[in-house]
């Protein structure tokens, strides 16, 4: 048991107030507390963004119901995007790179520990602002109160004379203080990435979870500040009175379009890397065997990053651009799949020869690069521009995108949280839950989002608060959320499992899984200064050399 | 004992959850096989793969050598992974040495860089090829145009040529193939940002303020195609529905010619007329040989020669109409036709005068 | 905190990071500019599409003079840097000080011109595209000028109370870059708004 939780749990045993507890934790700087901080907020805004999918769910269940009015469906759909993607995509994958970064790399914190925890707290308070809405803002037509603008806000419906009242300010906002915290925390990322590593751990001998998150907070750096010069701009038209987006004066729509997308494309990305990283440490150490190709998928993690910031306009191509800026964009969107393949061909390369055990990371990560492939390949579908004007705006492209959010980063992430839970907490995750919820979540995501495609190709566009009853739009639309309360439950599960482990877990031990990177070296839950001594590698996999000292990784690198 | 055996279930759990995942997708694409089966006469369905104009027929084409070639790495890969969890699986009775740590190797890396380039150089051709077929098509001198204005929540025709002014009933005349007579569209907003997509007829199009799109569609058969508008523009986005009606050349004439008559002088009605004049529905809506002119709300000259009202939201039936008036917020909330706040007797006389504009 | 420097037992030679300081502030650097790219690409693309109000040729004056202040503060900051390298505390005070009162010059310029815009021209962020592209690029790197103007001043008053020293030398050089960055800034700005949009 680390120093500090022995030192909560007598202090507890003494009475110490719990004030002073939560005072510990409010003003720490220490990456471990901050990286635990992000993953809980991240799980609380989970549940209430499943909230609102079921709030959708249920409403589009049937044609023509009328579960919730039009106006409080489109604040769902609005709240349910952002919240998903800034207050828990983005916190939870911050929270983890904090905890584990410095603990792979050899580091006692991050660079910057104090900036840490004032970008943690950005993102809380970007949280607390959306939310507030519901209490303090309006929306169209004076009707209501949280933002119903759409997660991607396009002009001129965000303008005062279609949004007044503040619902829309309180996206803007809110949005974009999170977006400065996550700057904050990208900067501190590279900082640290570059500036803290052990003796001997080049470059090439980082865990590959360092650098997919050392890429990603490179895109941070230029794909966020778009989208934050964009609602600054926003802000100026709807209370200066400028004119960057509004039409009436001669401003452009599709500016607004382009510098969302500029945004919204990398972001995506931004969300997936770290995921890549979860499952390039996960398959190896449940495969046995080295990650296949190491070089190659760093090489092909920066041409992501790089050409990922060149196809944002896919997300325009029925925008009406000329056939030759939409065959450009076409042409890098495909592109852009090729590094995507070749990381999922070396995960399979890594897979193959191995000695796969199926325990219940690697049954997510199995999941995952089933589901990322499927993702991947209705992908391409999208970045054709032509194929494109049938699909795009349209439910084939909300099961698209829920492919990899859900089939792809979410069991990443699933995957990360019962391989990492023992070190954060020094116990297990109950295997039997674990597969439960598994299983409960696979059946439950298939069917939701296999049969989602279905409606899309039918022409049920998105963000429509009822349909009219045409042939094999309402069986699907009740399929799918049917679907949707399955994986409901899953989640539940899988927090249950969360809470009851921590109490009743089986004991960790430092290295559960026989694994190989530095983070296993220490005990469960690491001591607050992480190592004792820093420690020295020669090699990728420096408890791989400490193992087998017969065979060592340094002989072959 | 116990534990391998536990091991040994979990493995084979794990290879049966692949496949029972592939038996999902293909029941998933069983069902999607309504997609063959709509019934496109009463109840339209605004399917995708079945392509009733040519700019629709080229994307079809080129959807179905798209997902060939998807399929064929979907069928590929996925049978790798599953062989390769199937046959590495850890075994019962296993050793527990590591097996060969194998670091990677140059050959295989370069070989599945080099045919995924070569894969996606051939749909960009293909795409290419498509893209510029549509967008560039030159357009003949028969063609039909129409300009297209999206509003909250309705939309406006216009034929400029043919002196014509209607609203959310689109019809163009189908358009045979040794003499075309396609229909070409200018796409224009008077407010947010909207999309036109008729799926039988062609690929989505937005209808964006302060731009100007073009797109154009020739219906090979006559009937009926719907559709809706795509892109968010507000509370009542889901009921902008589009209606568009593929006539004969002859029918697509008559309803010109009856389209461009001013409104019908019932001598009955004039009490409705009045309430029409003298409340604020002249201030939205025109009425073409009367004093209204408004142009906010959809053009009313010929309302009955309309199936719907409200942009598909409700039938054109009396009833409807007067609900529709009295309280727009029972059809569609949101939308931006006020509750005209009238007593019964004005009511009933706005709406028999409204049933006369045929 | 200079470079971390430790000497390997198991290897040959000192294992050599970058400076953290250094990094962040790059990094910053690049945020910042891509702020800045996306206003530049607005006030480009809405050049010359007023529907009405001032043109940029009828109300813009080159300023020339006080652009010059700005970047000549570059050079003042580069040598104060150096000189505090050398332990010349005075001497880097004399000049810290010199690139305070020409970046408040600048500053000064700027306000005096965005008081003529307004009340001799007529030029609000609110009349025209040409308003609010102008006033937004310009006001936002003013913005960033103030704000490193007052980090400027709090180095100054720091020294003056005798804290600035050469251990001091790596943070002051992290400053001067980001006081660079914002000169590098004027100079896309400058091109862009007097040269290029007129």
């Amino acid at each position: 048991m680390s120093l500090d939780v022995m030192a909560i749990r007598s202090a507890e045993a003494t009475g110490r107030p719990w004030v002073e507890v939560l005072h510990e934790w409010v003003t720490t700087v220490d990456h471990k507390r901050l990286g635990i901080m992000y993953i809980l907020y991240a799980l609380v805004f989970l549940v209430i963004g499943g909230v609102e999918a079921a709030i959708i769910r249920i409403q589009l269940m049937r044609p023509n119901n009328d579960f919730v009015s039009p106006q409080v469906f489109n604040r769902m759909f609005t709240m349910h995007g952002t919240t998903m993607i800034f207050f828990v995509a983005i916190p939870v994958l911050f929270g983890f790179a904090n905890y584990l970064i410095p603990l792979m790399i050899g580091a006692r914190d991050m660079a910057f520990p104090r900036l840490n925890a004032f970008s943690f707290w950005l993102t809380v308070l970007g949280g607390f602002v959306l939310y507030f809405s519901f209490l303090g803002g309006s929306g169209l037509y004076g009707a209501g109160n949280a933002p119903d603008i759409g997660w991607w806000a396009y002009a001129p419906l965000t303008a005062k004379a279609f949004s007044p009242g503040h619902s829309s300010d309180y996206w803007t906002i809110a949005v974009l203080v999170a977006g400065f915290g996550s700057i904050g925390t990208a900067i501190n990322l590279i900082a640290t990435i570059l500036c803290m590593r052990c003796p001997g751990m080049t470059l090439g001998r980082m865990p590959l979870l360092a650098w997919l998150n050392f890429v990603m907070s490179g895109m941070i750096l230029i794909a966020i500040t778009p989208l934050s010069a964009a609602q600054i701009m926003l802000l100026v038209d709807r209370y200066l009175g400028s004119h960057f987006f509004d039409t009436q004066a001669g401003g452009s729509a599709t500016l607004w379009m382009h510098f969302f997308w500029i945004f919204g494309h990398p972001e995506v990305y931004i969300l997936i890397l770290p995921c890549f990283a979860f499952m390039s440490e996960i398959i190896p150490v449940f495969s046995r065997k080295p990650i296949f190709g190491y070089p190659v998928m760093v090489g092909a993690t920066v041409c992501i990053g790089f050409v990922s910031m060149s196809v944002w306009a896919h997300h325009l191509f029925s925008m009406g651009m000329s056939a030759y800026a939409n065959s450009f964009f076409t042409i890098t969107t495909l592109a852009v799949g090729v590094p995507t393949g070749i990381k999922i061909f070396n995960w399979l390369g890594t897979l193959w020869g191995g000695k796969i055990q199926f325990k219940v990371p690697m049954l997510f990560a199995i999941g995952f690069l089933f589901q990322f492939l499927i993702a991947g390949l209705t992908g391409v579908m999208l970045g054709s521009a032509a194929f494109a004007s049938q699909l795009s705006l349209s439910y084939f492209v909300v099961a698209h995108f829920h492919y990899v959010i859900v089939g792809g980063i979410l069991f990443a992430l699933f995957a990360a949280f019962y391989y990492w839970y023992p070190k954060i907490t020094g116990r297990m995750l109950d295997e039997t839950l674990g597969k439960l919820h598994f299983w409960l979540f696979v059946l439950g995501f298939h069917m939701t989002f296999d049969l989602m495609h279905v409606p899309g190709l039918l022409g049920m566009p998105r963000r429509i608060y009822t349909y009219e009853p045409r042939p094999g739009w309402g069986i699907m639309n009740f399929l799918i959320t049917i679907g949707a309360f399955i994986q409901g439950i899953a989640v539940l599960l899988f927090v249950w499992n969360l809470i009851i482990s921590y109490f009743k877990g089986a004991k960790a031990g430092n290295d559960p899984w026989d694994a190989w990177t530095l983070e296993w070296s220490v005990s469960s839950p690491p001591p607050a200064y992480n190592f004792a001594t820093i420690p020295t590698v020669a090699s990728r996999r420096p408890l791989w050399d400490r193992k087998h000292p017969e065979d060592p990784d340094s002989r072959y690198e | 004992m116990t534990t391998m055996t536990n091991k040994h279930k979990t493995e084979w759990e794990a290879v049966a959850a692949r496949i029972a995942g592939v038996l999902v997708i293909l029941v998933g694409l069983l069902l999607a096989t309504n997609l063959c089966n709509a019934n496109p006469s009463d109840n339209p369905v605004p399917n995708i793969f079945k392509p009733e104009s040519t700019p629709a027929d080229w994307v079809f084409h080129l959807s179905a050598f798209v997902l060939a070639i998807t399929g064929v790495i979907f069928v590929v890969v996925s049978s790798l992974l599953v062989y390769a969890v199937a046959k590495f699986r850890r075994r019962r009775g296993d050793d527990g040495r590591e097996p060969p740590q194998v670091y990677g190797s140059n050959q295989i890396e370069i070989s599945w860089t080099v045919i995924p380039i070569l894969i996606v150089l051939v749909l960009f051709l293909a795409t290419a090829r498509v893209l510029h077929q549509v967008q560039d098509a030159p357009k003949p001198p028969t063609a039909v145009e129409v300009t297209a204005i999206g509003h909250q929540f309705w939309w406006e025709y216009r034929y400029p040529a043919l002196g014509v002014v209607t609203a959310n009933e689109l019809h163009v005349p189908v358009s045979d193939p040794a003499h075309p007579t396609p229909t070409f569209f200018k796409l224009l907003s008077a407010d947010t940002d909207h999309s036109f997509w008729v799926p039988q007829l062609a690929g989505k199009t937005d209808l964006i303020p302060n731009r100007v799109n073009e797109m154009w569609i020739d219906p090979h058969n006559v009937g009926i195609y719907v559709g809706q508008c795509a892109q968010y523009c507000g509370t009542q986005h889901a009921k902008m529905l589009l209606w568009v009606s593929v006539d004969s050349p002859g029918d697509f004439d008559a309803w010109i010619r009856a389209q461009k008559q001013p409104a019908n002088q019932d001598e009955k009605e004039l009490a409705g007329k009045l309430i029409f004049e003298t409340t604020a529905c002249m201030n939205c809506h025109a009425i073409a040989g009367t004093v209204a002119t408004g142009r906010f709300g959809p053009d009313l000259t010929h309302l009955m020669s309309r199936g719907t009202i409200a942009a598909g939201a409700a039938q054109n039936t009396p009833e409807k109409l007067r609900l529709w008036i009295q309280n727009p917020e029972a059809i569609k909330p949101g939308s931006l036709m006020p509750a005209m706040q009238l007593n019964d007797a004005d009511l009933d006389a706005l709406v028999r005068y409204l049933e006369t504009l045929r | 905190m200079s470079a971390i420097t430790t000497s390997l037992s198991a290897t040959s030679g000192t294992w050599t990071l970058p400076y953290r300081g250094k990094v962040a502030m790059t990094c910053l650097i690049i945020a910042e500019a891509s702020i800045f790219a996306i206003f530049v690409v607005a006030y480009l693309y809405y050049a010359g599409k007023n529907l009405s109000g001032p043109t940029p040729r009828e109300v813009l004056e080159t300023p020339i003079f006080y652009t010059i202040c700005l970047l000549s503060s570059s050079l003042t900051i580069h040598f104060a840097g150096k000189l505090l390298e050398r332990g010349k505390r005075g001497a880097f005070l004399s000049l810290w000080l010199l690139t305070i009162i020409l970046g408040g010059l600048f500053m000064y310029g700027t306000a005096q011109e965005w008081h003529r815009l307004i009340y001799e021209h007529g030029l609000t962020i609110s009349t025209n595209l040409f308003g609010t592209t102008y006033y937004s690029l310009v006001g936002l790197h003013a913005f960033h000028v103030t704000v490193g103007l007052l980090m400027l001043c709090i180095v100054i008053i720091f020294g003056l109370a005798g804290r600035v020293g050469v251990e001091q030398s790596q943070r002051v050089d992290v400053l001067s870059l980001y006081w660079h960055f914002v000169d590098a800034v004027w100079v896309v700005v400058f091109t862009v708004v007097y040269i290029v949009g007129r």
